[in-house]
């Protein structure tokens, strides 16, 4: 029972991430009309905001220590960061241990930039094209973004790990009513799954109670109409593209402690993420979120042991599977409107 | 002409004569120049372009024709190359049973896929396709390593026990043959200080992929390829009419499938060995970008685009910092190193940076794909000719990119 | 005109069609035994092909490679300060190229997939004319470039490939492997755990579902239930994977006290990373502190798992922080050129492209067959772990394994790993027939005319 508990956790763990892309990638499929497949690219930019924000904290001044060797026999050049010299060792060791959430404030107006820049400079321009334009053109510009990363950060992995306070792991089990210690969870993923929540949340009640997210709603309805009752609904499209943007770059910079960010990481979670919106159903928000969540449970659940004892490979196909499976008994994934994107 | 139009008969003979002198053309820099890097006309790369331009132009039958958008198509061209390698192992090294049976299998696979997947339209059907390719990368990589040698690849050992055949040959695998002409025979011609590669096996690929063009042409103009163009253009009107359109996407689904499992049998043909990741989604996207690219919907656009990717793939990967020195070594050494400084992110393990590039240039001032391009600069000249307006142009007479 | 067979380097036939007169083809034929092997090196120079990974997660591990190549070409065309060549115990090698011909080099980037490696290392020989391919960074792309080589007739010195099948039943003639293997890992290391963990162990073993995994987990696993240790389950994971916490659950349902991570590059940095994250190394079971063993480690990857390394034990073919002649040679060669310690990638790819040299000139001839029947039983020394047999059943070089943990107190970015133990050649050496290594024949060299 408690195995089935841990594996729900990681699912939803999982599913945060699936969810928090899909839904920016639903939020464009849905009023940009746009297939994004420069989403995935986003949410790497998002992660490599926190990498650069832990650089800079550790740029450092080298003092030569006498004493120590470097590998090839000369002097040791030990590296201080400015911060520790600047705020104390303490404080600065302190600033640079938190860099990660820390990234969250800068990551917020970056992403926001580069999804206005993105909008505004290039996907305009598509919102007419057919759709087969827009994938070559933003799996285009993904590589190109991916290549810069990989130019200044190299291919592999980057360790950004999460403050000490929050990167041992909490043991639930007599709080969730089984022995203890036989539910163990780490921190900085039970913080992950409420950060998702309330992104999505927030994501939601902006759509459902603001002014403008009505208009959205309604330009995601019927955008002729919109257009035609004088609202000047191409402005509010530029937002909800940053607001994409920033929802999938948010989902980046907390994902960096969990696993070390390198530069395809998008490129991984991109199939997948469409795999999910479309599962949702196309068109649909909540639809996309509970796919997220759906699909990483049960990513979870299959690759517990039993089940791939009874069923070899299982865990390797299990999306794929779901997703034929519901597509062929629900026409149009979990939630999903009808006419959007059946061309 | 070969009961094609004038327009398409022009096109057949021009893709004809381009294949044909291929060695030639695509080794336009004498060797030992510097510019000697810029040549494609060796056997391997001149095959791949014509294997790919085979798969891309299958892939066009299906989406430039229907709009279907398949994002699973490697997975036929995989499955194909596993059926050629095991008749290879286990029957002879002939390619001509091969190919036969990898375009059959790849039939086979597609019509399960099709079957399934035709159900559903858009994004829908993409998201089946792709999850019906992922699903055979995932178990050909892993849990099918008996069949498919997993992530090694399946390949020939000495001990293959092949039928109709010599399991080795004075200690070594028996190359493969087209009834007796081995694939990788060939002669070189030198001309002064050029020298060009005429290989065997290219020719039977580029015989195969002129085959494969002309019944592709015949589709397009033939009462079938009308009915697909209706399908993409208002399905719902043709079923309000009484037509079933399935059976005729489906058609083309298999259609486009064997051609993938041809591409697949030419492959290991030329080249004894499948690897699963010829199945993975990137591949899949890979022809898709190959006929977006050259031109959706069109007859020789997406065989450009196969041959643009690769060209990139193959020819800007291998230029080295080494290489740039060579190029700029009459400046002087600070402009060298600025030049090469300059010029370096975009080459040899930047390639894919520059392939970025172009895939936004082409399509942002190209809506078309390549084949537009040629048409401008065909307009170009005809407007200064004056001439009538009809010769070269490849496209479709409404060739509205597909969607 | 000129027939032959498959591609005779055109860089070669230029040669004489330079001589022609321009403009006019002077059709002569030639049969195919008119040169003695393929891509003969003719002119005054002499190309060789490295073959890395350029693109994909990689792309690093690929560019510290390529990195020791352009170092090693140096060396053999007389430059720089000679590095290993000072050290190594044949002195067949005089700094003035190979068999006097300069050292040209090509490159090609193998995106770690067998086609795209094969594409590239056909360009290769095709278009380049190269006698000798090399590199690479995984064991798909070691054994499927080798067959590569193999059928056309070019020699292939591999480089990183850890697999047992490289050497076992894909083994090739014309293919090399200096690098140490899957079985050597498990040999190695199990002695080593045994010390410090104790004869009495219940391991959970997590694998990558592919070739390498399997040969990998199936090592260890012999290895270490031959002193004692139980196997408690063997889990494959998908190559896929990035996030590992649903592989990583059942551990803590289990009563395994130690697991291993068969993972290599990033499935290695996510797994251990998520392993940490779950507090396994915090954890008692059976009153024994929980143990993580990683069987092979690269010091590039390691640094992607951060502090997560330290005290994990795992095995490597090299390491810089080595004291011997050779290895401090090289350290200074390459550090003092690019300014950071070399990879154990980098080490292998630069002992091949010298040990390939050093065949071609014992035997005095670039043909593939002479070079083969020089490296065949080559023993030598010098080149960083310690004395050294080229096994002329195998084609394996059978050397010292390094049992490395990672490092407490790393004093720079670099010094991630401490040796533990340099595991001596005849503990990690096995039958030819060895069942790990079954099936697969040599075959005959192949010399490509």
């Amino acid at each position: 029972m408690d195995a089935i508990v841990l594996q729900v956790l990681n699912g939803l763990d999982k599913g945060s991430a699936y969810a928090l892309i899909a839904l920016g990638l639903t939020l464009i499929f849905g009023t940009l009309g746009v297939v994004n497949f420069a989403h995935g690219a986003l949410f790497m930019l998002g992660a490599f905001c926190a990498v650069t924000l832990n650089t800079v904290l550790n740029i450092s001044f080298s003092t030569i220590d006498p004493v120590k060797k470097d590998f090839l026999g000369n002097p040791l050049k030990v590296e201080t960061p400015y911060i520790e010299s600047w705020f104390g060792p303490e404080l600065g060791a302190a600033i640079i241990d938190w860099s990660v959430p820390i990234s969250i404030l800068f990551a917020i107006p970056v992403m926001i930039l580069i999804g206005l820049c993105m909008e505004r400079g290039l996907i305009k321009h598509f919102y007419k094209r057919p759709h087969a334009d827009q994938i070559l053109v933003t799996f285009g510009l993904a590589i190109v973004l991916q290549e810069i990363v990989k130019y200044f950060y190299g291919a592999n992995p980057i360790p950004t790990p999460a403050p000490a306070a929050l990167s041992s792991s909490v043991d639930m089990g007599v709080f969730l009513g089984f022995d203890a210690g036989s539910i163990i969870y780490p921190y900085w993923r039970l913080i992950y799954f409420c950060f998702a929540a309330v992104i999505v949340g927030g994501v939601f009640a902006f759509l459902r109670y603001t002014t403008f997210g009505m208009v959205v709603r309604a330009g995601m309805a019927d955008r002729e109409t919109v257009g035609l009752l004088g609202i000047h609904i191409d402005r509010r499209f530029t937002i909800v593209f940053a607001i994409a943007a920033c929802v999938a770059g948010l989902a980046g910079v907390m994902y960096t402690p969990i696993n070390s960010p390198n530069y395809h990481m998008g490129m991984d979670f991109l199939v997948l993420s469409f795999v999910v919106v479309v599962v949702g159903g196309m068109g649909s928000l909540p639809g996309a979120v509970a796919a997220g969540f759906l699909l990483g449970v049960l990513e979870s659940f299959a690759s517990m042991g039993q089940v791939v004892d009874l069923l070899p490979g299982i865990n390797q196909i299990i999306i794929y599977l779901v997703a034929i499976v519901i597509l062929l008994t629900r026409p149009r994934g979990l939630m999903g409107r009808k006419g959007v994107m059946e061309e | 002409m070969f009961g094609l139009s004038k327009k398409d008969g022009t096109l057949f003979l021009v893709v004809i004569g381009m294949t044909l002198f291929a060695p030639i053309l695509l080794n336009p820099f004498p060797e030992g120049s510097e510019l000697a890097q810029f040549n494609a006309g060796y056997p391997d790369l001149m095959q791949r372009f014509v294997i790919f331009g085979i798969f891309a132009i299958g892939f066009n039958i299906l989406f430039g024709l229907t709009g279907y958008l398949s994002f699973g198509h490697a997975a036929f061209l995989g499955v194909g190359s596993y059926a050629g390698v095991w008749m290879l192992k286990l029957l002879t090294m002939n390619v001509v049973p091969a190919i036969m049976v990898s375009v059959v299998v790849a039939g086979l696979f597609s019509a399960l896929v099709g079957y399934i997947s035709l159900r559903r339209s858009g994004i829908y059907f993409s998201i089946l396709t792709l999850a019906f390719a992922q699903m055979s990368f995932a178990l050909a990589y892993s849990v099918l390593t008996p069949i498919t040698n997993g992530e090694t690849g399946l390949q020939l050992a000495l001990d293959d026990p092949r039928i109709l055949g010599v399991s080795q040959v004075n200690g070594s695998i028996p190359p493969t043959n087209f009834f007796g002409f081995e694939m990788r025979d060939g002669f070189t011609l030198d001309i002064a200080s050029w020298s060009f590669t005429f290989n065997v096996g290219y020719y039977l690929c580029a015989a195969i992929m002129l085959i494969a063009f002309y019944l592709s042409i015949r589709i397009f103009r033939s009462p079938f390829g009308i009915m697909l163009q209706a399908v993409k253009t208002n399905q719902q009107r043709l079923r309000f009419t009484g037509v079933n359109t399935r059976p005729y996407t489906l058609a083309a689904f298999i259609i486009s499938g064997m051609y993938a499992g041809l591409a697949g049998g030419l492959m290991v043909a030329m080249d004894p060995l499948a690897g699963a990741e010829r199945m993975q989604w990137t591949a899949s996207g890979e022809v898709v970008l190959m006929t977006i690219l050259g031109g959706a919907g069109t007859l020789i656009g997406p065989v450009l685009g196969a041959g643009v990717i690769k060209y990139f793939e193959n020819i800007f990967s291998k230029i080295n910092d080494n290489v740039l020195y060579n190029w700029f070594s009459f400046m002087p050494d600070a402009l060298q190193d600025a030049f090469v400084f300059m010029i370096h992110p975009f080459i040899g393990k930047g390639w894919h940076l520059t392939l970025g590039i172009m895939f936004m240039l082409v399509i942002i001032c190209l809506p078309g794909g390549v084949v537009e391009g040629g048409q401008r600069i065909a307009k170009l000249f005809r407007r200064k000719k004056s001439g009538p307006a009809d010769s070269g142009a490849a496209s479709l007479p409404n060739s509205t990119p597909a969607e | 005109m000129k027939v032959f067979d498959k591609g005779v380097s055109r860089r070669s036939l230029m040669k004489g069609g330079v001589a022609l007169t321009a403009g006019l083809a002077a059709p002569h034929f030639f049969t195919r035994s008119a040169h003695a092997y393929l891509n003969e090196p003719t002119g005054s120079t002499v190309t060789l092909g490295f073959n890395v990974p350029q693109s994909g997660p990689y792309a690093d591990e690929g560019a510290d490679e390529l990195r020791a190549y352009e170092l090693a070409v140096e060396h053999l065309n007389g430059g720089g300060d000679g590095g290993m060549m000072n050290t190594f115990s044949s002195k067949a090698l005089k700094g003035n190229g190979i068999l006097g011909k300069k050292v040209e080099y090509v490159t090609g980037d193998t995106q770690t997939k067998s086609d795209a490696a094969r594409a590239s290392a056909k360009s290769m020989i095709e278009k380049d004319g190269a006698i000798m391919i090399t590199g690479g960074s995984s064991s798909g792309v070691a054994v499927a470039v080798q067959a590569l080589c193999q059928e056309a007739g070019v020699i292939f010195m591999a480089g990183l490939t850890h697999s047992n099948d490289t050497t076992g039943k894909d083994k090739k003639a014309n293919g090399f492997r200096h690098f140490f293997n899957s079985y050597m890992s498990g040999a190695a290391l199990a002695p080593v755990l045994k010390a410090n963990y104790g004869a009495d162990r219940k391991a959970y073993h997590l694998t990558a579902d592919y070739n390498w995994g399997y040969t990998t987990e199936e090592a260890v696993r012999t290895s270490t239930e031959a002193m004692g240790w139980q196997t408690v389950q063997t889990v494959k994971t998908p190559l896929a994977q990035t996030d590992f916490s649903s592989y990583i659950t059942p551990v803590l349902q289990s009563d395994a006290d130690v697991l291993v991570l068969n993972h290599y590059g990033g499935n290695m940095v996510n797994s251990l990373t998520n392993a940490v994250q779950f507090g396994l190394r915090d954890r008692m079971v059976n009153g024994k502190q929980f143990e993580i063993v990683v069987p092979l480690y690269s010091r590039l990857m390691a640094k992607g798992a951060g502090a997560n390394v330290k005290g994990i034990f795992g095995s490597t073919n090299w390491h810089w922080s080595l004291s011997d002649p050779g290895s401090q040679a090289f350290v200074k060669s390459f550090g003092s050129k690019y300014g950071f310690p070399p990879s154990q990638a980098a080490h292998t790819c630069y002992v091949q492209a010298i040990l390939y040299a050093d065949a071609v000139e014992r035997a005095g001839t670039f043909n593939p067959c002479g070079v083969v029947e020089a490296l065949e039983g080559f023993e030598f020394d010098g080149m960083g772990n310690g004395p050294t047999l080229y096994r002329a059943e195998d084609h394996q070089c059978f050397k010292d394994v390094l049992v490395v943990k990672g490092k407490e107190n790393p004093t720079s970015e670099f010094d991630l790993l401490e040796i533990v133990e340099i595991t001596p050649v005849a503990q990690v050496t096995y039958e030819p027939n060895h069942p790990q290594f079954a099936g697969g024949q040599l075959g005959t060299c192949n010399p490509g005319a």
